[in-house]
């Protein structure tokens, strides 16, 4: 590390209408070095980033980086063109691959000027090779990016970013899909990343990962910045509370005698157009009283499993029952009646209408309920009273219940289904990656109403990529692996991530 | 660099504001081409306002073309509301005026309140099978409904010509391809005397009223939006997409069938293949111009309406080439589609240095 800074952010500050998302940040960076950045959903991580890449223009403030020839110089802000050529590259959440190029196309895509007619692949290859030899991070290069692994799309989207020649990388929740595994080999290939001079810059979620592979830590609340450690001083507990502002607890879980079986899947085979959208011969049973956690790297068949139990995809074989009733019509209809609660993976997509309001998204899985409506016609004031009960009941914050629910935050948007699910007293409750993305505030939320709802005598199907909240949720493990369901014995990281990986069956 | 984002909030001042502006600007803009036509551009415009409200005449023929207009846009706004692209109301129109033909020139003998709404149901029905055929094409097979109701069209037009040179012909018609004249007791009683506006115009804001109350107030019309705004959060909620989306093509169907109805029974009294000058494409401008809501239509369908006649009254009275007339309704038109767009999204400009 040298004495002065590669990157120095001065008092960044943005507004959104009344909200300060971003208050007199001042944070800086020193070559070679890897630097966490935490913070709840919403304490200003995002937007920070995005002023350094030139996507949002601050309101207030500076960004100083330090040019190839060692001087310091002031960023030209809000414009991504500069952020790029000062050598600030940045890797997405959700991967910005084109899936029908191959990882070489979709590298060289953007550093190419459009009236090129010739190129020059056979040198854009060489760098690449060169680049993927020092960094450790390999990807076929000549597959088209939609049949490459998750983790290897995203080692195509590391190496787009060092392709443009970047002194500082950012990596946004970088191993949010990866297995235990994977995240530590891309941890490995970040640390021989920066022995040649590179400065990284991780937002994520994970304490565990940050502990281990940071330097440094800065801690975002409420758009400020409250906290800064160096790594080898900080511990879970230290960060967690910097984070959101007191500890955080989620209820232990008491042993309940289970009941009888809410869902039982016999041999259900779902032959879909790819791999990862089949499943085959999946045999398992929840009982009430009891959570099933299913362990899994997402692509694995999780998505088509939970299609399945929602009634979206209609299984080629083999039976669903719900409650000791075989379910004959696979339509998301017949299963809600059924008394299964579905909380989706997408929740923009599956969960919410955007466009509609919170008061309309509250109310849209009980369309045929008596105090809903009555003849066809929908009964306002009933549902407007519905709205306001549950907003209080869940917490939901936001703008109103007449506002459209795309104004709401992700945790917000979660806590509305959540309402809407557990409102239902459900039989079964389907969780499909219900915290992936929410703050830890938000995720204890999640997890204390499935805790609630065992307690209550329901049946949860908990399928999450996160091993922890996995293992703290549980009370029976399995794991999903190219389509295949098998019981994990043992609880424990090491031996669920390698069968995650399909190394031990 | 220049940046597109939503509006969150408009005042009503502004939301009125923005089209009455766009007009404005558009006037401005038409005059350009009047002025290199030699016309004197203030007459021109007062000559364009008489044409719609100079007399009581002029006010009936504006209130005559927005009918079907009105209708045709509620056509598409629903459809659009549950993105159902509906591209073929122009064929719904004809395939409700044929059955309107059909019914009313003498197959059925009844006094008026049997007739005429034997013929609107009939007409509504004809036109509610043209657009469920697509509806079901697209359910059943993912068959793209743009492609086929434009392409219907093409051949309901064909069909149209060969009913009226065959079975639907006028015997007494001299040879014409023109069916026979509606019954006296089918036609749609008019609104005032010696006067073209007839009481289609009543129906289609009535119409309009409806549509608009079931969209906002019904289960039907919630499930409308629903699948129109996301297909798949209204499918995993348990929603008959399906279902809806057939449901909302035997509206926009029949309203556009509604249309065919009221341009025959209402207004021509018979049948011919020049009824519509693209009454169900000008709809979908209707639609978009309201923004899709159905007493917005209503609006919308009788400012084009005077655009139109004003336009076309303008250019007899000044001696002007009547593509005159067409230059100043699409100008109009194109300036309150963009003011309509200002009016949803805003440009913002981030500067480069300091602040935006």
């Amino acid at each position: 590390m040298t004495s002065s800074p590669v990157l120095t952010l001065n008092g960044l500050s943005k507004t959104f209408g009344s909200i300060q998302a971003a208050d007199a940040i001042n944070l800086e960076l020193f070559r070679g070095e890897v630097l966490a950045l935490l913070g709840e959903n919403g304490a200003g991580k995002t937007t920070l980033m995005n002023m350094l890449f030139g996507h949002y223009m601050p309101d207030d403030g500076t960004i100083d980086i330090i040019d190839d020839s060692g001087h310091t110089e002031p960023l030209q802000l809000g414009n991504p063109q500069a952020s790029i050529a000062a050598g600030i590259g940045m890797v997405h959440q959700h991967f910005t691959l084109a899936e029908n190029l191959d990882a070489l196309d979709n590298i060289m895509l953007g550093s190419e000027k459009f009236l090129n007619i010739r190129r020059n692949k056979p040198q854009a290859v060489q760098k690449v090779q060169k680049i993927m030899n020092d960094s450790g991070l390999v990807a076929p290069m000549d597959v088209a990016v939609g049949k490459l692994t998750v983790g290897e799309r995203q080692r195509v989207e590391i190496l787009k970013a060092l392709y443009q020649d970047v002194k500082i990388l950012v990596l946004d929740e970088p191993t949010a899909v990866l297995t235990p595994q994977e995240a530590d080999k891309l941890f490995e290939n970040i640390t021989a990343m920066t022995r040649n001079g590179l400065s990284v810059i991780f937002i994520s979620h994970k304490l565990r990962e940050v502990l281990a592979f940071s330097n440094r830590i800065a801690v975002l609340r409420h758009g400020e910045k409250v906290g800064e450690i160096s790594s080898k001083e900080a511990d879970e507990r230290k960060i967690a509370r910097l984070m959101v502002g007191e500890d955080t607890k989620i209820s232990s879980r008491k042993k309940i005698k289970v009941g009888a079986p809410v869902l039982e899947l016999d041999n259900l085979t779902i032959s879909g157009s790819s791999k990862r959208e089949s499943i085959s011969n999946i045999n398992l049973s929840v009982n009430k009283h009891e959570i099933l956690g299913i362990a899994g790297i997402s692509g694995n068949g999780q998505t088509v499993l939970a299609n399945a139990i929602s009634g979206l995809v209609k299984p080629s074989s083999g039976k669903i029952k719900i409650d000791g009733k075989t379910i004959t019509s696979n339509d998301p209809s017949s299963i809600i009646q059924a008394g299964v609660g579905r909380i989706p993976e997408d929740r923009h997509k599956d969960g919410i209408v955007g466009q509609m309001s919170v008061a309309e998204n509250m109310i849209i899985e009980d369309l045929n309920s008596g105090k809903i409506q009555s003849r066809g016609l929908l009964n306002r004031e009933a549902i407007m009273q519905h709205c306001s009960d549950l907003s209080s009941k869940y917490d939901v914050r936001g703008p109103g219940p007449n506002a459209s629910a795309r104004l709401l935050s992700g945790g917000n948007i979660q806590k509305l289904i959540l309402a809407r699910v557990f409102e239902a007293s459900p039989k079964l409750i389907l969780a499909n990656q219900p915290t992936r993305g929410l703050d830890l505030g938000a995720a204890a939320d999640v997890a204390n109403r499935l805790l609630e709802a065992r307690q209550r005598g329901s049946g949860v199907v908990l399928i999450s990529e996160d091993l922890d909240e996995i293992l703290s949720l549980s009370d029976r493990i399995m794991v999903i692996y190219d389509g295949n369901l098998r019981m994990a014995e043992t609880h424990n990281r090491e031996s669920l991530g390698l069968m995650m990986a399909g190394e031990i069956a | 660099m220049i940046r597109i984002e939503p509006r969150n909030a408009n005042s009503a001042i502004f939301s009125y504001g923005v089209p009455i502006l766009s007009a404005f600007i558009a006037l401005i803009l038409a005059s350009i081409p009047l002025w290199f036509a030699g016309a004197p551009v203030l007459i021109s415009y007062v000559e364009m306002a008489k044409g719609v409200f100079g007399s009581k005449f002029a006010f009936s023929e504006m209130l005559t073309r927005a009918t079907p207009l009105m209708f045709t846009g509620l056509a598409a706004a629903l459809a659009f509301r549950a993105k159902l692209w509906n591209i073929g109301a122009e064929g719904q129109l004809y395939l409700g005026a044929m059955a309107t033909a059909a019914i009313g020139t003498g197959l059925i003998e009844a006094p008026a309140f049997i007739l005429i709404p034997l013929i609107i149901t009939f007409g509504c029905a004809a036109g509610s099978v043209g657009m469920v055929v697509p509806a079901l094409l697209k359910t059943r097979y993912g068959a793209d409904e743009v492609v086929t109701t434009l392409l219907l069209n093409f051949i309901i037009i064909i069909f149209l010509q060969y009913m009226l040179e065959g079975p639907l012909k006028d015997p007494m018609g001299l040879g014409w391809p023109q069916s026979s004249p509606i019954l006296d007791q089918g036609m749609l009683p008019p609104l005032m005397e010696r006067m073209r506006v007839h009481s289609g115009l009543v129906i289609a804001i009535v119409c309009a009223l409806i549509a608009q109350f079931m969209l906002a107030r019904s289960v039907w019309g919630f499930k409308l939006r629903a699948v129109g705004e996301n297909v798949f959060a209204a499918r995993h909620a348990g929603i008959k997409v399906n279902r809806t989306i057939i449901g909302a093509a035997l509206i926009s169907g029949a309203l556009a069938g509604m249309a065919g109805v009221s341009e025959v029974a209402g207004l021509k009294g018979y049948l011919t293949s020049d009824l519509s000058p693209g009454f169900g494409y000008a709809g979908i401008i209707v639609a978009m111009l309201a923004g899709l809501s159905p007493i917005g239509v209503v609006i919308s369908a009788l400012f084009i309406a005077s655009v139109f006649v004003g336009a076309d009254s303008m250019s007899r009275a000044m001696g002007v080439s009547s593509y005159l007339a067409d230059l100043v309704v699409s100008t109009s038109l194109l300036c309150v589609l963009i003011g309509g767009f200002f009016g949803r999204f805003k440009l913002v400009r981030t500067s480069l240095k300091g602040q935006n």
